[in-house]
């Protein structure tokens, strides 16, 4: 299923999607891909490949510690490649999330292609916008990848509805303004920049950073169509004294979200 | 080629031909248009202009001199001016940048700033600049920054800032630029990044060039006044790139003035402890700029190394990439040891203690010198830039001489 699929149906459910991210190559290439798995059979709809960066200026600690494991470990951009291919064959729609560096690195057109050849759907880019992405727009074309940018709610209207318009498949509402981290309470600038981007937009709204459990996935996803979820689902595994307890772990929270975004009706 | 000497550079997107940009989280856009905007709107404001101008004369000690050094001209084979930046208040060409944006954090109505900081000298100056305008000042530094220099730390907490010692990554400057950037990401409404060197997402490089660029600028009249003619080289050390770009930028329009950039050679290039970007890096992106970055075949950067803090980063003023590819100015490393025997020769000659970083643009200029000379048949002058004093530093090289037990 494609990621706008994936919305579709949700939306047709009257629900949110769940979105759950976990950096590839943490704790290991293989252990990373169970993980993905364990989270697509738990009941997340879509999953979000982080590819493990040196210097992820977007992310707070929990999701920086396991890329740096992960680095530490010896991963590389063929890996994440790797682990966004098994991870696609069991049908969830897989989205890459990515600083910009390692891509234009591997050239924009080629990683595209590469992409879309293990079965990616596209990709997030933190840090970049689309006036720096004459490049991946048209390498996103070329591949038939989806593109999402960021909005936050500090983007003026102009800024706003020029990144929408950019974009394919979902588009990133960054609830608040920081760093990704699960955070005590969500934002309450989150839902009145879903209906701004809502006013420009029929794409599908993701809302990120800070959500930790199921009741947080439920409020989210009263307001958007997309919750996502990514240092606290990582957490699970940093702190897991070993694999199996670990892979349970997010078993047991992914669970949790999916019933979250299950629980309201909209 | 004279665009960047006609103001025309960066374009009004931040870019130097393909490099610059801004590569940033979304969420720091509008705080980048806003500090874009205030530049502008300063630079055309002569009242701004005035009070920036009488800060820098009464406050930090501008113009600084330009010293004909010739006891280390003789041992040189050149004639070697050096324009004395480390005389500035706080001992560095970083205190103009420092004021030039803290007036523009009051003009913005912000009350907070943030900095990085590898040497301390940045944050040294941002914390001067904080206490002076009444601002409130926290300073990222890596934490084995903290270490080599413990000093600097003193320094900025005796002037009321909080130092926070970064403990991620490779725990020196780039880290420190992550933190600040991850900072400013979720206080940006009320905080400045007080960025301390002409690198990160446009307006950034160009703007902190405009506000250093008063080295080259008097520099340059000084030499015409001393000499009565433009100097053969300007030569400088480029960590971030402020204090090279600063003195070149008004010297890219003569063409016969052969501008050189000295970047941490370390322990060498064919090694892999060095911080040279165009020796022994390639175009990529980095906090927030297309430019030359340290990194490997996936684009993971390169953790940097030099025996001075200030050079020990892996990205580089986008600018600079612009000034390398066209080939306006030249950029070698300058070895640690090489650096080091230009330190004791500048202490030795000329009474001079300089910081390491300005020992690189030293150590560069004796290289070049044997060259130019055969180059031009005669004794080339070269102007170089003392960026900073020494005395951050007299650990460092205390141990390095052994005069200090380490
Ligand atoms: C004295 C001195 N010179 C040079 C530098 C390098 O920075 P830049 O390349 O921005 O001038 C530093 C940085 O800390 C410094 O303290």
């Amino acid at each position: 299923m494609s990621v706008t699929e994936v919305f579709e149906k949700a939306r047709a459910e009257g629900r949110a999607v769940a979105i759950g991210c976990m950096p590839a190559g943490f704790p290991t290439v293989e252990g990373s891909i169970a993980a993905m798995v364990a989270m697509a059979e738990a009941g997340i709809d879509v999953i979000e490949v982080e590819l493990p960066y040196s210097d992820p200026v977007m992310d707070g600690p929990v999701i920086q510690k396991a890329s740096d494991i992960a680095l530490a470990g010896g991963v590389r951009t063929r890996d994440t490649l790797r682990a966004i291919e098994a991870v696609a064959r069991t049908g969830v729609p897989v989205v890459l999330m990515t600083y910009w560096n390692p891509i234009e690195r591997y050239g924009v057109d080629a990683f595209a292609r590469d992409l879309a050849a293990a079965g990616g759907a596209g990709l997030i880019t933190p840090d970049l916008i689309p006036d720096e992405a004459e490049e991946w727009l048209a390498a996103s074309d070329a591949h038939q990848l989806d593109r999402t940018f960021l909005v936050s709610p500090s983007s003026t209207d102009q800024r706003l509805a020029m990144t929408v318009a950019n974009c394919r498949g979902f588009v990133y509402a960054t609830a608040v303004m920081g760093v990704t981290g699960a955070r005590e309470q969500t934002s309450a600038a989150a839902p009145a920049l879903v209906a701004r981007v809502r006013a420009v937009t029929d794409l599908p709204v993701g809302v990120g950073l800070g959500v930790r459990d199921g009741a947080q996935a439920a409020e989210v996803g009263s307001f958007a169509d997309g919750v996502i979820v990514g240092s606290a689902l990582v957490r699970c595994v940093l702190e897991a004294p070993d694999e199996a307890a670990g892979l349970a772990s997010l078993r047991a929270l992914s669970a949790d979200l999916a019933r979250g975004v299950r629980a309201v009706t909209r | 080629m004279n665009a960047s000497a006609a103001g025309l550079l960066p374009d009004v997107s931040g870019h130097f031909g393909r490099y610059g940009g801004r590569f940033v989280p979304e969420a720091l856009i509008a705080a980048l248009d806003q500090l874009d905007a205030a530049y502008r709107h300063a630079m055309a404001d002569e009242a701004f202009q005035a009070e920036f101008g009488r800060l820098l004369r009464d406050y930090a000690g501008v113009p600084s001199l330009l010293y004909r050094a010739d006891r280390f001209s003789a041992a040189a084979g050149a004639r070697i001016f050096l324009k004395r930046e480390d005389l500035n208040h706080t001992g560095a060409h970083k205190v103009r940048n420092v004021l030039g944006q803290a007036l523009l954090t009051k003009r913005m109505g912000k009350r907070r700033v943030i900095a990085e900081t590898g040497a301390g000298q940045h944050g040294v100056a941002t914390a001067t600049a904080a206490a002076l305008m009444d601002l409130e000042c926290v300073v990222y530094m890596g934490e084995v920054d903290t270490e080599r220099q413990a000093l600097n730390v003193a320094r900025m907490k005796m002037l009321g800032a909080t130092v926070i010692p970064v403990k991620t990554g490779s725990r020196t400057l780039k880290d420190a630029i992550n933190e600040a950037l991850r900072d400013w990401v979720s206080s940006v409404d009320e905080t400045h990044y007080l960025l301390g060197t002409a690198a990160g997402p446009h307006p950034f490089p160009g703007m902190v060039r405009d506000f250093v660029r008063g080295i080259g600028v008097e520099a340059r009249q000084q030499i015409l006044d001393q000499t009565g003619a433009l100097p053969d080289a300007v030569a400088a050390c480029v960590g971030g790139g402020s204090n090279a770009i600063g003195i070149f930028h008004a010297f890219v329009g003569d063409e016969g003035v052969r501008l050189y950039g000295f970047e941490g050679g370390g322990e060498g290039v064919t090694t892999d402890r060095h911080s040279a970007r165009f020796s022994g890096g390639s175009p990529g992106v980095l906090h927030g700029a297309r430019t030359y970055v340290l990194q490997d075949e996936d684009g993971q950067t390169i953790e940097s190394y030099s025996i001075s803090a200030g050079l020990d980063y892996p990205s580089v003023g986008p600018e600079h990439a612009w000034l390398h590819d066209t080939g306006r100015a030249r950029y070698l490393p300058v070895t640690d040891a090489e650096a080091m025997d230009a330190f004791q020769l500048l202490c030795r000659t000329e009474g001079i203690i300089p910081a390491i970083e300005s020992a690189h643009g030293l150590g560069g200029a004796l290289a070049i010198a044997p060259t130019l000379a055969a180059e031009l048949g005669r004794e080339p002058t070269i102007i170089v830039n003392l960026s900073g004093r020494g005395d951050k530093d007299v650990e460092t090289a205390g141990s390095y001489f052994g005069i200090l037990a380490s």
